[in-house]
């Protein structure tokens, strides 16, 4: 039997990448094949990702048993139109940032193991999305967790180094927790396919241990997506990496524990424990406000969208707090919009750097006269992720707020909508002090021209029509992200593709 | 690097013990205990006990490919063995044995692959800690 279009479709996110990093290792030290090698490998995945949303949104939910050992023994590879698209904004970060880092001098002098090690992050990440197996998920942490390691002390100076030392000990920390849930949700199910687990789970005699799991995938996935309290490691990494490695960390890394974490919730404990709500309620409220005012009190621009990158985790943890088909909606829509905003938002700092000489806002000023085009490619995405209309912040953060009003959940629709305003506030500041404040005396003047000028900007503007486009024609994305949220409050569908129609 | 006269001269032949020890381990793997993993970490052991007495420049010679490539081809053949199970869906491809009789099959490429994989990356990642520049 030949391989089915279901099993390409499913295989290739994982395949494409795999192959680009094997490849682009064995070609160490010559650069212009490595480039070859990735700039290939993300347009073949993009097309690949897109032909796979196409699939899911035709046929719904489809799944591949690897090497036709059947469901609940093989290795699963799932995608609904939740984890389809993830997948899409993969490839597209993907390509995004290889264009960027070929303007990227700290990336440059590093570039024989930027390649490879770029491709097993975004293996890793591709992976996670379609895992249908808590053991396989635990692997694909694992390969991203290793990648991010090594991209985070590419150039490698002290500062990064300490970074790194942070970064890893409390990631770490999480993956121990994340395995020895892992363990123990076999010990009670006697599974570890997630689908065969979310039938089971209910029926467990020991609802008691069964809640301690959920727990611990909870803080374990929490702890990757850096929400309150377990946020510290995030400010404290993020800004010392190369800009490129920063955009592609701040946009897809964290947003994977969130993906992991509504993926647990809705499929294996769906009916939720009833300390569950109140828990992420807390935190959903807690990590929102951290997050604003830590982004409030800071001056390097990369520290303030490092906070607001832990803020934004807050409304997708509104989502799954709230937990009806249009709260998880909004969450996805969420997810989307600000996998894209946050790493062009720093995909532009990294552009600020170049022209004003400083990540420092106070070290720099006078941008909009001398650039004004940086400051258009910078206010769209800082507009969106502050949720003004009618970018695709405003979208994601109207569902969002609209299903905790409908669901009774007033305080928390309102602090997420008081967020709103923090976050518009540092953006503001941002904005005043980088491009409106007459510059500083001794400030660095550099112009961003030629060859340079369209590698910097070009991804920049690149993602921020995808935002603008998000923004204006928003009907085809919100009935895109409501039927997922409906494909993942009722599971029966994603249980079904993986399990086939046993009783 | 330790200057000693008998660490210089035995380097090579502990060198190709190990490769050969670790060879054995790998084809080993299919029936008993051992495999790729632990036999790309033995081979891996010979070859920084090769840079520590000669110098890492010397056991780049010995390689001819950079550490991370040999990781990169272990990783295609890893990956490679897959496909064909992918492409059709037949149940030989998916056992150790592809004839009759013969334990060869896709797990060969694929231990093969590992084998490359740790020993590649390992490599890489201890070689620029014995002194690159130093000899």
């Amino acid at each position: 039997m030949i391989a089915s279009r279901a099993d390409w479709l499913l295989a290739l996110p994982v395949l494409v990448p795999l192959i680009a990093c094997a490849l682009s290792a064995a070609l160490r030290g010559r650069a212009r094949a490595q480039r070859l090698v990735t700039g290939s490998a993300a347009a073949v995945m993009l097309l690949a990702a897109g032909a796979l949303v196409a699939e899911v949104v035709r046929r719904g939910v489809i799944a591949t048993q690897m090497g036709d050992w059947a469901a609940p023994f093989g290795i699963t590879l799932v995608a609904d139109l939740f984890s389809s698209a993830m997948v899409a904004i993969t490839a597209l970060i993907y390509a995004v940032t290889a264009v960027q880092a070929h303007a990227d001098p700290g990336v440059r002098a590093e570039e024989g193991l930027w390649h490879p090690l770029l491709a097993a992050l975004v293996l890793g990440v591709a992976g996670a999305f379609l895992a249908g197996d808590l053991f396989n998920l635990y692997v694909w942490f694992e390969v991203m967790l290793i990648a991010s390691f090594g991209l985070l002390v590419l150039g490698g100076g002290r500062a990064q180094l300490d970074a790194a030392v942070k970064y890893a000990v409390l990631n770490l920390v999480a993956t121990t927790v994340f395995l020895i849930a892992v363990g123990l949700a076999y010990g009670l199910t006697g599974t570890l396919n997630l689908a065969d687990m979310a039938r089971r789970m209910p029926e467990v005699p020991n609802q008691g241990a069964a809640a301690a799991v959920a727990f611990l995938l909870l803080a374990a996935f929490g702890a990757k997506a850096a929400v309150f309290p377990l946020f510290f490691w995030l400010p404290a990494s993020y800004h010392t990496a190369a800009a490129p490695v920063a955009a592609i960390f701040a946009g897809l890394l964290t947003k994977v524990g969130v993906y992991a974490m509504i993926r647990a919730v809705t499929l294996v404990f769906p009916a939720g424990q009833d300390w569950m709500a109140p828990l992420l309620w807390a935190v959903a409220a807690g990590t929102m406000v951290v997050g604003a005012l830590g982004a409030a009190a800071h001056w390097d621009i990369r520290r303030i969208l490092s906070f607001l990158i832990i803020s934004q985790i807050g409304y997708m943890i509104v989502g799954l707090a709230i937990a009806t088909p249009l709260a998880i909606a909004g969450a996805v829509l969420s997810i989307v919009h600000h996998i894209i905003v946050k790493a062009n938002l720093f995909l532009v700092a990294g552009a600020i750097r170049r022209a004003g000489g400083s990540f420092s806002l106070a070290q720099m000023g006078g941008l909009w006269r001398r650039d004004p085009w940086l400051g258009i490619l910078f206010a769209v995405p800082a507009l969106s992720h502050a949720g003004l209309p009618p970018l695709s912040g405003f979208w994601a953060k109207f569902l969002v707020v609209k299903a905790g009003f409908e669901a009774g959940w007033y305080v928390l629709a309102g602090v997420a909508l008081a967020t709103g305003i923090l976050t518009l506030y540092s953006m503001l500041r941002i904005w005043i002090e980088a491009f409106w404040k007459e510059p500083p005396e001794g400030a660095a003047i550099v112009a961003l021209a030629g060859r340079e000028r369209w590698l910097v900007l070009g991804p920049v503007a690149a993602l921020a029509l995808v935002t603008l486009g998000i923004g204006l024609w928003a009907e085809p994305f919100a009935a895109f992200a409501l039927a997922a949220g409906e494909q993942l409050a009722g599971r029966d569908a994603y249980i079904a593709a993986v399990l086939g129609a046993r009783p | 690097m330790l200057d000693s006269l008998i660490l210089r001269a035995s380097a090579r032949y502990v060198l190709w013990a190990c490769v050969a020890l670790s060879v054995f381990v790998l084809l080993r793997g299919h029936n008993e205990p051992g495999g790729g993993f632990i036999g790309g970490l033995i081979g891996a052991l010979g070859f920084v006990f090769h840079a520590l007495a000669r110098g890492p420049p010397a056991t780049r010679r010995v390689l001819r490919l950079d550490p991370l490539a040999w990781g990169g081809i272990g990783l295609l053949l890893a990956a490679g063995s897959g496909l064909p199970a992918l492409l059709l869906h037949a149940e030989p491809l998916l056992t150790h044995q592809w004839m009759e009789g013969l334990p060869i099959g896709t797990a060969i490429p694929f231990d093969i692959g590992v084998y490359l994989v740790v020993l590649g990356f390992a490599l890489a990642f201890v070689l620029p800690f014995l002194g690159e520049d130093a000899a």
